[in-house]
């Protein structure tokens, strides 16, 4: 085969183990635009938050540290311990689960039956308070993350790909990983809404609130779970991202690669999250590998967005979302 | 008591319409208008300017450009950063290669072809609303911004790719470069506001605000009663980014005086924009400027308390800021979820009873 | 409006009125926002050395230091909130930090009449001091760098680079662009070929750069990159198994912060740096008995000789050593900001006074003059040690080719001076 297309078809390959990534942010926006119909700013922050938290316990950090030091004089630094991985994610999630309790008890409670805007702008609130509690208590240093997963490229397919093509094809380890835990993570999401009780409750909330509410379903206990929910999707995808560049305040930013994505599949939808982030992962790394070279690279950041808005134009509720129906 | 109505009696059609129908509502206006002009001025120095009125006035402007697109028209864009970098890159360009020319034109100038651009980049709201628009202003913003840093022509091919404003004059005195009047350069731009503020005061309140009223509120609807939406909702995006990109120009020209674009024009700047309009008031041309003067003056205010005031370490007080802003924004949401405007609103109603409430 | 003008009266009050009969140094940190991890060690190197000085001799001449933090988050409008609330209570230089608030300011000062000092950051033209009068940034600049890393390059080839690839990856903003126009000269001078890859802003995704490594296999990549970027690459090459020693990053890209993550991957990756690591100077024993143990140490003290720690600590030691040589020109204890500038003018450092100072053989020596604002453009290449977790220094100090860079400066800051009318002049 011709090198061009050997290289196209890594690149391709590559493509959809990013998009795999940018799901895994997504799926975050999905679930709870999908229960609540709020469209939640802060998912970024809380996987920074996460991931923050999660190493914070591992490392045996004292929480506030810096603050009770300077308020009280003291010398405090960490508990002196280790916590494994496995316990401290349990432990992260805790913590997720109360925050997702807070939230809907300090702030949704109160703004139920508003406008999308004025609940997408508490979101922003949540945000701004989340990220300077998330630096206020585990500090702003990059913190290296290292729950275990495997890194780097994986030899076995390097090395078949060269004897069977004469070109190695580059898969990162953790990119495998990240799509064994995406398919798993989507496939317990699928199960959890089909087959459970609680499952079956988020579905006919996010149907339609009240008829919800008049068969008897707790509308808090469903928004505390989505959020937790959402919580560990967002932990998750704060573990995959931290892996690679370490924990700090950038990692609040993969939310913008996750918006194209939401775009393309649907705010609703997903399967869409899924198959967005699939085409956007692909598309903008193609891109990069044809058109890049020609207008002088850089190119992925605005053409996420352009993809999606062609997509738009097409079709404007995106690839899955639900259809627009328009009454007067 | 002190707030009322009654006695306030109006005798043509002309005093009934006016903005400030109430006359101590009138006479407030015309109080802040005078001390704004003729006080502020001789009070200033080069902190107050640099560090709270001039963010202050020129965020002002940005923000009533964005509530006439999302607040009046129901528009949500995201693409502000992007529409200022534009004013900015327009009034440089114009500057450098028009220098004999007067700043104040070249701003006007540079506010006219962001309304262009933004037209353009209006025309997919025809097809995609809501929040899927909003992403897909976005799309402006990223290209935008990357197209300034990449294309040379647009910086002057200067080594660095950051423009810098020359200096130039107005009557003779200096509205940019770095040796200006702290008092030229507050007034310069609070003509800017105040104009803007009127222009958008008194086209929302005739038949192209209402137009554009019509389709916020139901676009369909609007369609079927004779509203054109190509022309409503492009003439929106049009005179949102002209403001938008006055506001791009300024903060360049008289304020930054050096920008970058992807660190001066980035996405926070989209953002931080559509805070103020959302927590100033959608649709509220007072709105605009209390978001504005909460979203600049509040962390200003938080640091000198906090630092210059509790001695507290500055990166304490830094995230602590963040907290104290987040949990204000949602404060507000709580007890006022339509803004700093609908507050004011209610407050006046309350104010015109007591202190006799029923 | 309302709002504004009740904030205007708590604001007054809050503005406390310029203290006098000390000598100011505002220190514009960023211990918040997306590069905290960067400035924080910067800003408490800087604070613990000036602490230092005030405990130990009682200031400089005998006149204490006040340093004013003031938090910037790496933001330009912060940044300009800073200056402007620092600059009344007479501050003698800035360190703004950030390439943004650099541009921002230069102008400004300069007719503010307050010195500004970039130390390896910037603007590079502003070597040449016959444009930039207020603006200083020894002991080297961006175009130094690429050119250091050319020369170390052909060191190790034995002084022939034809036939060679080069890549750069390059943060996409004013900063990251800094040496392509070097880099282009040289890649003609020394007949190398140059790939160009930037790399978007924050940089959490470069997969289709490194892939674009792997396929055309650079012999070298060099790294202009900031934040978040320098973790991604330096991972990012571990994975695709490029040589480390082959990856060569500018000093803002070579801290403790840009390889920990990355691990034992990261082993052999070299970075310049235009002073030493580590904490085997004589200084840090003076800094832990007047400083540390005393309790007064800036920030959580986890710092200690990092490369960001000591490049805050040598910032303000060049800063302290000005003060001193404007108190000797001008006879005077109580300097202002233009004293402060022409000591910033005629400072030099040789070994014996850095060895004085309990710092030897810490930063290159270099003389500044009215001509050169730059320094003596020095740098060297530093090497990760992964099993230690330190950086080892493996050349001396390497001069850049000053044949180069000098017709650059002086073709830009040219551009410069007929931009905003500037007489070029030595007084």
């Amino acid at each position: 085969m011709p090198d061009q297309l050997l290289f196209a078809i890594e690149v391709t390959l590559n493509g959809l183990m990013a998009g795999v990534l940018y799901a895994l942010v997504a799926l975050g926006f999905v679930l709870i635009f999908k229960a609540s119909g709020i469209f939640n700013y802060a998912q970024g922050v809380m996987a920074l938050f996460a991931a923050l938290t999660l190493v914070g316990i591992m490392e045996g950090q004292v929480p506030f540290e810096h603050l009770i030091n300077v308020t009280f004089g003291t010398e405090i630094h960490g508990f002196g311990w280790e916590v494994p991985a496995l316990l401290a994610i349990l432990l992260t999630m805790v913590v997720m689960v109360l925050f997702a309790w807070a939230v809907n008890w300090i702030v949704l409670r109160h703004l139920v039956n508003q406008e999308p805007i004025i609940l997408f702008m508490a979101t922003i609130g949540l945000a701004y308070f989340l990220e300077g509690l998330g630096d206020m208590m585990w500090g702003s240093d990059i913190k290296t993350l290292d729950v275990g997963l495997p890194q780097g490229i994986n030899t076995w397919i390097d090395e078949t790909t060269f004897n069977a093509f004469g070109y190695g094809f580059f898969i990162d380890n953790l990119d495998l990983v990240a799509t064994l835990i995406a398919i798993l993570l989507v496939a317990a999401l699928v199960a959890f809404s089909q087959y459970t009780k609680q499952g079956r409750a988020l579905r006919a909330v996010a149907d339609d609130h009240q008829a919800a509410l008049s068969v008897g379903i707790s509308l808090n206990f469903i928004w505390v779970l989505t959020w937790s929910i959402a919580g560990f999707v967002a932990l998750v995808a704060g573990i995959m991202w931290g892996a690679k560049s370490g924990v700090q305040f950038s990692l609040s930013l993969i939310a913008l690669k996750a918006l194209p994505v939401l775009m393309l599949g649907g705010f609703t939808s997903i399967p869409g999250a899924i198959v967005g982030g699939l085409i956007i992962g692909v598309g903008e790394k193609l891109f990069e590998f044809l058109i890049g070279p020609l207008v002088g690279g850089a190119t992925e950041n605005w053409f996420a967005y352009v993809l999606a808005l062609i997509f738009l134009v097409f079709r404007p509720q995106g690839l899955f979302g639900e259809k627009i129906i328009e009454r007067v | 008591m002190l707030y009322r109505e009654a006695g306030d009696f109006k005798t043509s059609y002309e005093a009934d319409g006016q903005t400030f129908p109430i006359r101590l509502d009138r006479r407030g206006y015309y109080a802040i208008l005078v001390m704004a002009l003729a006080v502020v001025p001789f009070v200033l120095n080069d902190y107050w300017v640099n560090a709270v009125f001039l963010p202050f006035l020129i965020y002002a402007i940005a923000a009533l450009g964005l509530n006439i697109l999302t607040g009046y028209c129901g528009q949500v864009s995201l693409g502000t950063g992007g529409f200022m970098a534009v004013g900015a890159y327009s009034v440089y360009k114009l500057m450098t290669a028009f220098p004999e020319i007067s700043i104040a034109i070249h701003v006007v100038l540079a506010g006219l072809i962001t309304a262009l651009v933004g037209v353009l980049f209006g025309l997919p709201s025809l097809r995609i609303k809501g929040f899927y628009l909003a992403v897909a202003t976005l799309a402006a913003q990223f290209f935008l911004v990357w197209l300034f840093n990449r294309v040379p022509w647009f910086y002057n091919y200067s080594a660095s790719g950051q423009i810098s404003a020359p200096e130039r004059t107005l009557l003779g005195y200096r509205i940019t470069g770095p040796e200006t009047q702290a008092w030229a350069v507050y007034l310069f731009c609070l003509v800017f506001l105040v104009a803007s503020a009127w222009i958008a005061r008194n086209l929302t309140r005739g038949s192209v605000g209402r137009k554009w009223m019509a389709i916020r509120d139901m676009d369909i609807a609007a369609e079927i009663i004779g509203v054109n939406p190509l022309t409503a909702k492009l003439s929106a995006f049009a005179v949102s980014s002209f403001f938008v990109g006055i506001s791009g120009a300024l903060f360049f020209a008289v304020y930054l005086g050096a920008v970058e674009v992807g660190e001066a024009f980035g996405i926070n700047k989209s953002f931080l924009v559509l805070f103020m309009i959302i927590i100033g008031g959608l649709g509220s041309i007072f709105g605009s400027f209390a978001g504005a003067a909460f979203m600049v003056l509040m962390p200003v205010f938080l640091k000198n308390v906090l630092v210059g005031g509790l001695g507290w370490p500055t990166d304490l007080a830094a995230h602590l800021e963040f907290m104290i802003v987040g949990a204000l924004i949602i404060l507000f949401l709580v007890l006022e979820p339509h803004g700093l405007a609908q507050l004011w609103r209610m407050t006046k109603e309350k104010l015109r009873l007591w202190p006799f409430p029923h | 409006m309302k709002l504004k003008l009740a904030t205007l009266a708590l604001g007054t009050a809050l503005a406390a009125g310029p203290a006098m009969a000390e000598l100011v140094f505002p220190s514009l940190s960023y211990r918040t926002g997306p590069y905290a991890a960067n400035g924080i060690p910067f800003a408490d190197g800087y604070a613990d050395y000036l602490t230092l000085v005030n405990e130990r001799d009682g200031g400089i001449g005998g006149e204490k230091i006040n340093m004013i933090e003031c938090e910037t988050g790496y933001n330009t409008e912060k940044g300009v909130e800073c200056y402007e609330s620092t600059k009344s209570q007479g501050a003698l230089v800035y360190q703004p930090l950030s390439t943004g608030i650099t541009y921002q300011l230069i102008p400004k000062a300069t007719a503010d009449g307050i010195p500004i000092h970039s130390l390896g950051y910037g603007r590079t033209s502003a070597k040449n001091g016959k444009v930039f009068s207020h603006v200083f940034n020894y002991p080297a600049n961006y175009w130094d760098g690429a050119s250091i890393a050319v020369k170390h390059l052909l060191d190790e080839n034995g002084g022939d680079l034809s036939s060679k690839t080069i890549a750069l990856i390059y943060h996409n903003s004013a900063y990251g662009k800094e040496p392509i126009r070097t880099l282009e000269e040289l890649s003609e001078k020394h007949n190398f070929d140059l790939t160009l890859l930037p790399v978007d802003h924050p940089g959490q995704e470069q997969k289709s750069q490194w892939l674009q490594i792997r396929r055309e296999k650079p012999d070298y990549v060099l790294m202009w990159g900031w934040g978040v970027m320098n973790q991604v690459a330096i991972q990012e090459a571990a994975n695709i198994r490029y040589p480390m020693d082959q990856f060569i990053g500018i000093w803002w890209s070579g801290s403790e912060n840009d390889v920990k993550p990355a691990g034992k991957a990261a082993d052999g990756y070299k970075a310049l740096n235009f002073h030493a690591p580590g904490d085997d100077f004589a200084v840090y024993d003076a800094l832990e008995e007047h400083v540390w143990s005393a309790g007064k140490g800036a920030g959580a003290g986890d710092q200690k000789g990092t490369v960001l720690y000591n490049r805050g600590l040598y910032a303000a030691m060049l800063a302290v050593e000005a003060a001193r040589k404007a108190q000797e020109i001008h006879g005077t204890m109580q300097i202002d900001a233009s004293m402060m500038r022409d000591g910033l003018e005629q400072l030099s450092m040789t070994e014996a006074k850095m060895e004085e100072l309990g710092l030897k053989d810490f930063g290159p020596t270099f003389e500044a003059s009215c001509e050169n604002h730059g320094g003596s453009g020095k740098a060297a290449v530093n090497q990760w040690d992964a099993e230690s977790g330190t950086w080892e220094v493996i050349t001396d100090y390497i001069q850049s080719d000053q044949e180069v860079l000098d017709a650059l400066i002086e073709e830009d800051s040219a551009a410069y001076a007929a931009e905003n009318n500037i007489e070029q002049s030595c007084s």
